[in-house]
């Protein structure tokens, strides 16, 4: 029976952690109390991607996008909009066209200046259903592969789209699966690195949680293109419902016969397990992914030899990550002309960005690459909230660095990022305001880096914690300008001199904020004072005399009895016993207290 | 073990399951069913089970069918709305579930709209 109308429920972390479930069970007992379970389809999706706004409910045929959705809010939507068409105002995106109607969500500022390719079936599909998947052209790139081109064929095309590898580094896809082609042995591994493990980021998790069959298609094309027969999907064990889906999409890809030793009927052999890693950053890393994944220390090995000759088990290893396969079956089915007319010269196609921080959107973009920052923060983002003033970005996590406002119009691509001293990384985008010190950040992630170093090499295992140290001493107002030169070469040292690319790129966020901001350093070095008010020794609280009316709110407020003062006098801080903790500006109805 | 055949019904019968799950395009109709108390009532909810029925086992995958409140006409309903692509909208007026497998078969199939069901036709008879 056709569904006259089919209800969306976002099942993505950030919704599902919002109750989404909670959500889908009410839906599915008030349909049929109203006796529309036959009428009407309930389907569980992947990421919608306007994390900010969840949980999110989408109708069609209409296209209507509630949002905040709350469980008691199931029963008004079924009787006002399922049984009698009248959609719900009140949970609407309220967002409206010029003769205030309200828009279709695919033309709201979020939606409008994206492009969904890699997400193409995230909050489209159930991904938990097969049948789906195929409804949308599921496997039909793998039957074109096997069928209709040779494994050069393949390859070939997927040069000619220009596609770069989306973990990080960027480096030619077609070129890659070509090395791993033209290793010879008796048997070759595919494995998908789906370790994501930068602070903030998110995009991997929402592709194998809304498509997680796209991936898997992808890697039997990689089997096919370069000789492989078994596949390993690396992913991190704190990812339970990206993990859930994938064994039950691999599941049923062995029951329809799609994987296995005959897949599709087409006479070649392609099976894939699952690897669950424990959460290490280093994991990330390719050659550590491999040693953990053949059940080994996951500490990184020299290369060469790259995994191409020598991976997996010692064997021929094809190596990607989980944005970059989602590309794969797409290419094959459109062609490579298709793909290489999105984006620049050098970097093709979309590429996903999980948008954080100081926004008002926070959520998952997808944008072509070329896209501006400013696009980015301002339409689709929705800008800074409470008014404040856009400081600078940072991407690539902990191996990225900062781009300051200045720099907003960059078109956002691989070689760019590079230029401007960070880079394009799995695709974290977290946004700061002017109340973000930079030195604070760089040290947050520089601490970050320290506690994930792994320890093979003395570089980042000793340079990087004497590299957190000087950071700690200029946040404490306790660093010379002489240290700042000193961590700057020390920066140079622990990038030329490490093993594997953490240790290399770890100094980054250091880097790059002394370009950018050196200014903020030098005001803590030199005038012991953080221009943001977050570095709390640099920092002290006074209240304005002029401003105090000696209400004792502040007094009450303070957790360690710091204030003290009479009913209608002025009130006064004692430095000594403050700790800075700021809730006595909270208390504070005259903001009568300052930084 | 499915065959490459089977794979491809399967794509083919979800491709029209899965057809509703879209905004609609320039080129579709758009179907709209009156169902506020007034056209539940009378009867909608046996309409639009047979608007279903019929783009279903007609395979039509260029239709969307809608449902909307009370249009204000109550005495008519059921009310259906037929948007045809660059055409007026067409409303017809107490349509059972013949009426409605009728609409489908002239209006939608073939292009021509039953005027002998339209509102303004029956508003001119009384």
């Amino acid at each position: 029976m056709l569904e006259r109308a089919h209800i969306l429920v976002c099942g993505g972390t950030g919704c599902t952690s919002g109750n989404s479930k909670k959500i889908f069970t009410e839906f599915e007992r008030i349909l049929k109390d109203n006796k529309l379970d036959g009428e009407v389809k309930l389907i569980m999706t992947g990421c919608f991607g306007l994390c900010a706004r969840g949980p999110i409910v989408v109708v069609y045929p209409d296209g209507t996008f509630y949002q905040h959705v709350k469980p008691s809010d199931v029963e008004e939507i079924v009787v006002e909009h399922i049984l009698k068409g009248r959609p719900v105002e009140r949970l609407l995106n309220k967002e409206k066209d010029e003769d205030g109607s309200v828009k279709p969500f695919n033309e709201t500022a979020f939606y409008k200046s994206q492009h969904r390719l890699v997400l193409r079936n995230c909050g489209v599909i159930n991904p938990e259903n097969i049948d789906e998947y195929l409804a949308y052209d599921g496997y039909l790139a793998y039957q074109k592969a096997v069928t209709e081109m040779t494994p050069q064929e393949v390859i070939d095309v997927i040069k000619a789209s220009g596609l770069r590898g989306r973990g990080g580094g960027g480096f030619p896809t077609g070129t890659k699966w070509q090395f791993a082609r033209n290793s010879v042995s008796d048997k070759k591994f595919v494995v998908c690195n789906a370790d994501e493990g930068d602070p903030g980021a998110f995009m991997d998790r929402s592709v194998l949680e809304g498509d997680p069959h796209s991936v898997i298609e992808a890697m039997m094309i990689a089997g096919y293109a370069i000789g492989a027969d078994q596949g390993y999907i690396y992913v991190r064990a704190e990812y339970p419902i990206a993990v859930s889906r994938l064994q039950i999409a691999i599941a049923q890809a062995l029951e329809y016969g799609i994987l296995g030793d005959n897949a599709m009927g087409l006479g070649h052999k392609f099976n894939i397990e699952l690897r669950l890693g424990a959460g290490a950053f280093v994991c990330g890393e390719e050659t550590a992914l491999l040693n953990s994944t053949e059940g080994k220390r996951g500490e990184p090995r020299q290369r060469p030899p790259f995994p191409a000759v020598k991976g997996l088990f010692g064997k021929p290893t094809l190596i990607n990550n989980v944005e970059t396969y989602a590309n794969i079956t797409s290419i094959i089915l459109k062609g490579a002309d298709w793909f290489a007319s999105m984006g620049t010269e050098k970097s093709k196609g979309t590429k996903v960005f999980a948008l954080g921080g100081k926004i008002h959107n926070t959520g998952l973009v997808e944008i072509p690459m070329g896209t501006t920052l400013r696009t980015i923060i301002e339409e689709i983002g929705g800008g800074i909230p409470n008014g404040k003033k856009f400081k600078a970005a940072q991407t690539g996590g902990p191996s990225g660095g900062c781009i300051p406002a200045s720099l907003i119009d960059t078109p956002i691509d691989y070689d760019n990022l590079i230029a401007i001293g960070s880079m394009m990384g799995s695709g974290g985008l977290i946004v700061m305001d002017e109340d973000n010190c930079m030195v604070d950040i760089a040290k947050f992630f520089l601490e970050f880096t320290v506690d994930e170093s792994c320890g093979k090499c003395t570089p980042c295992r000793v340079g990087n914690k004497r590299l957190y140290e000087m950071l700690d001493k200029v946040t404490k107002g306790e660093a010379t300008m002489e240290d700042l030169d000193e961590m700057e070469a020390l920066c140079h040292y622990i990038k030329e001199n490490s093993l594997c690319g953490l240790g290399q790129t770890a100094p980054n966020p250091v880097l790059s904020t002394l370009r950018y901001f050196k200014d903020e350093y030098i005001a803590h070095v030199r005038d012991k004072k953080c221009p943001a008010g977050v570095c709390k020794a640099l920092v002290s609280y006074e209240i304005d005399p002029a401003l105090c009316v000696g209400c004792g709110l502040c007094k009450r407020g303070c957790p360690v009895g710091a204030i003290s003062g009479e009913i209608r006098q002025v009130h006064v801080i004692d430095p000594k016993k403050c700790i800075k903790c700021g809730a006595c500006i909270a208390a504070c109805r005259k903001n009568a207290i300052k930084k | 073990m499915k065959t490459l055949e089977e794979l491809q019904a399967i794509r083919d019968k979800m491709k029209e399951r899965i057809n509703n799950r879209g905004i609609a395009g320039e080129n579709d109709y758009r179907v709209v069913v009156g169902m506020a108390t007034c056209g539940i009532a009378a009867g909608a909810r046996n309409t639009l089970k047979a608007l279903t029925e019929e783009i279903e086992s007609r395979h039509l995958n260029n239709v969307i069918l809608s449902q909307t409140g009370c249009i204000g006409i109550c005495k008519y309903e059921p009310i259906v709305e037929v948007f045809a692509p660059g055409q007026e909208k067409v409303t017809y007026v107490h349509v059972d579930a013949e009426r409605a497998r009728q609409i489908v078969a002239s209006h939608i199939v073939n292009g021509k709209p039953i005027t002998e069901y339209t509102y303004s036709y029956a508003v001119k008879e009384n």
